[in-house]
């Protein structure tokens, strides 16, 4: 039996002491890691509950910035006035994410380490090689079943999509993550896999995630998050944009514009090249068109995942044209 | 509907408890409130649980199997491999053929396919024998595998004779006709995904087996158990009280079940197992992937002059299993030469299994696609040249259809959908950016007859007890043998009680190919009618009756109370009088099988389906009928499509319960648009091995992707196919949705997807 220790933390201080722990796991909603310790990807040595710590769940929308605890259930913030009104596109991406019953159990801090649905990784005992799992192992999904497969920010080493909705949203509007000590970027905090897949996020022995801050911008209050999937509920990004759009004064020249890629890559992704041909333009649709071609600069499929290239321009450019709808 | 209405619409035609009204599902309170106690959730003393270990390759020799390590390792009770296990017989398949006299032993030593069971580990609980299963170590001389229908090694296969229907000559006229369309249709490996997950517990009590276990077929699983361990049937007790859906993959005894009951015996400890999620995809087979090619000659009023089919399903390397791709393609339309023949080509697969309307479905999206090309090539209106070709009579069995309201379905669903509103051209209709299609495809399925029989008790109190090994996975079995033991008897419907799922009661076939309704209230009837007659002969003619006196020549029951038929003399209730003559029990077993049946003609039609009776037998062709109409919405820059709406009109004859009859065609609808849309197993091509075999990965329709399902019964009661009139119910709705729904893409987009299912990037 793979017997592990269970210690409930009552503050951060002593989660933070036993999360150093050799081979410890963080357990807050327990809906990714319930679920990978049955597929056998899991496998903690001590699970830390931190579920129980007390003012983890605050979600605080002052002084133009958005603080939101690790412990705020997901389907809390999706729910939230000021989250709605402020960061429509926060709210968005939370509300499309996963179901109604992952969405009341999920804590925002464990959605961050969400972990990719690559079948291949997702599987141990009908395929070792994983660099994810087992560095140096390979890659099963390379010349497998890739449908799902990212197109940006993969390597020979893993080609695995970052399945989350919130971070997307979150990267597109420059929010950070806190660490204790450290305050991380998002989009900082996920790490492409280079040679390094096993490897997805900055974040160090004793560290535990307390809170997300999010900046609030003109671009945040007119935002949205479009997600396209197979079906229309309980099912990740085939594609998805997280936008954000702020025109001058004269209600047509873009003064910022804000743009993250879910579903296609193998971290939150900014697609900045289209932000930087936006920016000054008067926003049409041609012009908006244009620029979204270059969502997918640089990709790269592997057959089956091939309709994704297609795909995400035409989502982010509807994204876009639809914030301009609503000025 | 609120239970006003209920009563309104019940009012109009039967009482809401008699057959035919509306009553709800008797086992409703007790699924949703959690009483019902599902097969394996029994607590047994000293229950020991079992873990399958599975192949990891595709094919191959297992050359060996380490146990040491799991044999060690704490709380293991027992590690089964081909060598470990106890030797069983091999058992008959469900035709009953006599088996070959060799050893069965459900642990692979030859795989031919990745999820094949190899080993298994007993443990003191579930978590051990996990822990356990994953220590054994299993090496294999792997051989290359043959992993899908598209596999260059895969060939053409095997010609299935039995599957060619020919008449006329079908190349010469096909070749002949002014217009023609053919094409190739696809449709992948789909599986049941029922919500119950397969499992059991096996208890040995000397040489008596119990089985708790989610089964749509008590009787000829129990044939099997018995077989494999060589004891009496009737030392076999199957009990499955209720089950978590099935559609067509809870009727046979498996492999994993041969395991757990083996182990139990060599225990000597009742044994526990379940498959996990994934195992569900591999233990036993879905539907099987399938290819058909459609040709279909016209003259240019649209007149079908030509039909040549050709199709072929994959089947396992050491199993047969062959989808009928023929079956509608020969009897839904009027043509004067036909030929329609079939292979079916060994992949490395489990044995490919029975899913909701096995045959018929995939049959239908090739037909119901390729006469819709036809239309849009003849400029005809879809609906209009499947009216132009409308069948009078079963066009390979030259006999008249026993009923057959298919013409009331195409008009009652155009009506209700508005079809006479369509824009004929393709891409004609737009709400934004969504591309909007219209699109029609029939359905059917044959009426599959069988014999049951059924016990019905008139107890002291009143109070009426029906017991039966038939089965209720959801479709009502309970509910309408409830009401159809209350209206036979006269009694209100709450003092029936209907007991279910337990081989030791009165015997019943499969309930599969959706012939469990009509057979047994046949056989509730019968047996209720012998109850009654006993109740009413008791009354006239027992010394100690109150009627006695009357001498009278019949009694009326009614609302469970006896009195003569123009009201004068006593009135007793049931109770009453049994008290009154003394009697604590009215026994009643009826059959519907001749008298002259023997005892071994008996075993073999409650055991195996060697005696089902065909649906040609005699003067008439006897099929339930549908019409689905359905509108799509597809994104044009993103090809995502939804179902906005369905109109389905269906002809199962007589409806024993409407509210239930509906929720099934509606349960196959749902299914279609799954079919459709979303359903299929993905297959690596390395490893042989299907991919999305869970619930997450392997798309079913969620709540959001369904909308309003408006259904119209337009059937009439059918004496040639069943005692009270009723046609098949369960496997009907899901035939030709997917069909629909690609016809409606196509008017939608000006895209033809041949290929299920029809997923974005098909369309982008």
């Amino acid at each position: 039996m793979r017997d592990f220790s269970y210690l409930r933390a009552d503050s951060v201080e002593a989660a933070r002491n036993a999360a150093a722990l050799p081979g410890a796991m963080l357990l807050a909603g327990g809906t990714t890691l319930v679920d990978l310790a049955k597929c056998g990807v899991a496998e903690p040595s001590a699970v830390i509950d931190i579920s129980h710590i007390k003012g983890l769940d605050a979600i605080d929308v002052s002084a133009g910035r958005a603080v939101i605890g690790a412990l705020a259930k997901m389907s809390h913030v999706a729910d939230h006035a000021e989250i709605k009104g402020r960061f429509p596109a926060v709210s968005e991406a939370l509300w499309q994410a996963a179901s109604a019953q992952l969405r009341n159990m999920a804590s925002i801090g464990g959605n961050l380490m969400q972990r990719t649905r690559c079948p291949y990784f997702r599987d141990p005992a009908n395929f070792p090689a994983c660099n994810k799992r087992a560095p140096g192992s390979g890659c099963s999904a390379i010349g497998g079943v890739t449908r799902g497969h990212a197109v940006l920010g993969t390597s020979e080493a893993c080609i695995a999509t970052y399945p989350g909705d919130l971070a997307i949203a979150l990267v597109a509007f420059d929010a950070e993550v806190h660490l204790g000590e450290r305050r991380l970027k998002v989009e900082d905090f996920f790490l492409a896999p280079g040679a390094t897949a096993e490897r997805e996020h900055d974040i160090r022995p004793g560290e535990v995630i307390t809170a997300i801050e999010i900046p609030g911008s003109a671009a945040a209050r007119r935002s949205t998050y479009l997600k396209v999937r197979d079906r229309q509920s309980y099912e990740f990004a085939a594609a998805s944009a997280a936008v954000g759009l702020e025109l001058e004064g004269d209600g047509r020249t873009i003064r910022d514009i804000r743009i993250a890629l879910g579903g296609v890559a193998t971290k939150p992704w900014r697609a900045r090249a289209v932000e930087d041909a936006l920016k000054g333009k008067t926003f049409d649709e041609a012009t908006v068109r244009k620029a979204s071609e270059l969502t997918m600069e640089g990709a790269v499929d592997h057959g089956a995942n091939h309709y994704k290239i297609e795909l995400a321009p035409r989502v982010v450019a509807r994204a876009i044209l639809k914030l301009g709808e609503t000025a | 509907m609120t239970v006003h209405e209920m009563k309104h619409a019940a009012s109009d035609g039967a009482r809401l408890e008699a057959v035919g009204g509306r009553l709800s599902r008797v086992d409703g309170p007790a699924k949703i409130t959690g009483a019902a106690h599902y097969a394996v959730e029994q607590q047994l003393e000293g229950l020991a649980h079992a873990v399958m270990v599975e192949s990891t390759v595709a094919a191959g020799t297992v050359l060996s199997i380490d146990t040491r390590a799991a044999e060690t390792a704490p709380g293991v009770l027992l590690v089964l491999t081909p060598d470990t296990i106890i030797p069983l017989r091999t058992a008959s398949d469900w035709f009953g053929t006599p088996p070959p006299n060799v050893p069965y032993c459900p642990l692979a030593r030859v795989v031919t396919y990745s999820g094949q069971h190899v080993a298994a580990v007993v443990a003191e609980t579930f978590e051990q024998a996990v822990a356990a299963a994953a220590l054994v170590k299993v090496t294999y001389d792997e051989t290359p595998a043959i992993v899908d229908l598209s596999d260059p090694k895969a060939g053409d296969g095997i010609p299935i004779e039995a599957m060619t229907k020919e008449w006329g000559d079908a190349q010469a006229a096909f070749a002949a006709s002014p217009v023609r369309v053919c094409a190739a249709y696809n449709t992948p490996r789909e599986f049941q995904a029922a919500m119950e997950p397969h499992g059991l517990i096996a208890r040995w009590q000397g040489e008596a087996l119990t089985i708790w276990e989610p089964s749509q077929w008590l009787d000829g699983m129990a044939r099997t158990y018995a077989e494999w361990f060589a004891i009496p049937f009737e030392n076999v007790r199957l009990v499955s009280p209720y089950i978590g859906g099935g559609f067509g993959s809870k009727a046979l005894a498996l492999a994993h079940s041969a395991v757990a009951a083996a182990s139990a015996k060599m225990l000597g400890r009742p044994v526990k197992l379940m498959l996990t999620r994934p195992q569900n995809f591999t233990s036993y087979g879905g539907r099987a992937a399938t290819r058909q090619t459609v040709a279909i000659g016209a003259d240019r009023d649209g007149k079908i002059q030509s039909i040549v089919h050709r199709g072929v399903n994959e089947t396992a390397v050491d199993g047969m299993w062959v989808e009928p791709l023929g079956s509608v393609t020969s009897i839904m339309y009027a043509t004067p030469n036909f030929s329609s023949k079939q292979n079916v080509v060994r992949v490395n697969t489990v044995v490919p299994g029975a899913k909701r309307a096995p045959g018929e479905n995939p049959s239908a999206f090739g037909i119901e696609s390729a006469i819709d090309e036809l239309a849009y090539e003849l400029g005809i209106d879809p609906l209009e040249i499947r009216l132009r070709n409308y069948a009078e009579e079963d066009p390979h069995a030259r006999k008249a259809w026993s009923t057959r309201q298919l013409r009331e379905a195409f008009a009652a669903g155009a009506e209700a959908f508005g079809w006479a509103k369509r824009s004929p051209a393709p891409r004609s209709m737009r709400d934004g950016h969504h591309l909007i299609g219209w699109g029609v495809a029939a359905g059917t399925y044959p009426v599959r007859r069988a014999h049951g029989e059924a016990v019905v008790n008139i107890l002291a109190d009143g109070s009426v007890e029906v017991e039966s090994s038939s089965i209720d996975m959801g479709q009502g079995t309970y509910t309408i043998l409830a009401q159809t033991a209350a209206e036979t008897l006269g009694v209100p419907v709450e003092q029936v009680s209907v007991k279910l799922g337990d081989s030791h009661f009165a015997r019943a076939g499969v309930a599969g190919g959706s012939r469990l309704a009509g057979v047994m209230t046949g056989a509730v009837y019968k047996a209720a009618s012998q109850a009654l007659d006993e109740l009413i002969g008791l009354a006239i003619a027992d010394p100690r009756s109150p009627f006695h006196a009357l001498q009278a020549n019949t009694l009326v029951v009614r609302d469970g109370r006896i009195a003569s038929p123009r009201g004068e003399g006593p009135e007793l209730s049931i109770a009453e009088l049994l008290s009154a003559v003394g009697r604590e029990k009215i026994e009643a077993k009826g059959d519907t099988m001749p008298a002259t049946t023997t005892a071994e003609e008996r075993y073999k039609n409650y055991t195996t389906i060697a005696m089902s009776i065909p649906h040609t037998e005699g003067d008439y062709s006897r099929h339930s009928w549908c019409a689905h109409f359905v509108e799509v919405r597809v994104d044009e820059d993103f090809g995502t499509v939804r179902v906005s709406r369905v109109v389905s009109a269906l002809d199962s004859g007589r409806l024993y319960n409407p509210k239930l009859a509906e929720s099934q065609w509606k349960g196959g609808i749902i299914m279609g648009i799954g079919q459709a849309l979303l359903e299929e197993g993905l297959v690596d091509r390395r490893h042989g091995r299907i991919v999305n075999g869970n619930l997450a990965d392997y798309m079913i329709p969620t709540n959001a992707d369904i909308p309003d399902i408006q259904t119209i019964s337009v059937g009439i009661p059918d004496p040639h196919s069943s005692a009270l009139g009723g046609k098949g119910v369960g496997e009907l709705g899901i035939v030709g949705v997917a069909p629909a729904i690609a016809n409606a893409v196509f008017h939608a987009t000006g895209k033809r997807v041949r290929d299920l299912p029809i997923t974005l990037e098909k369309l982008i």
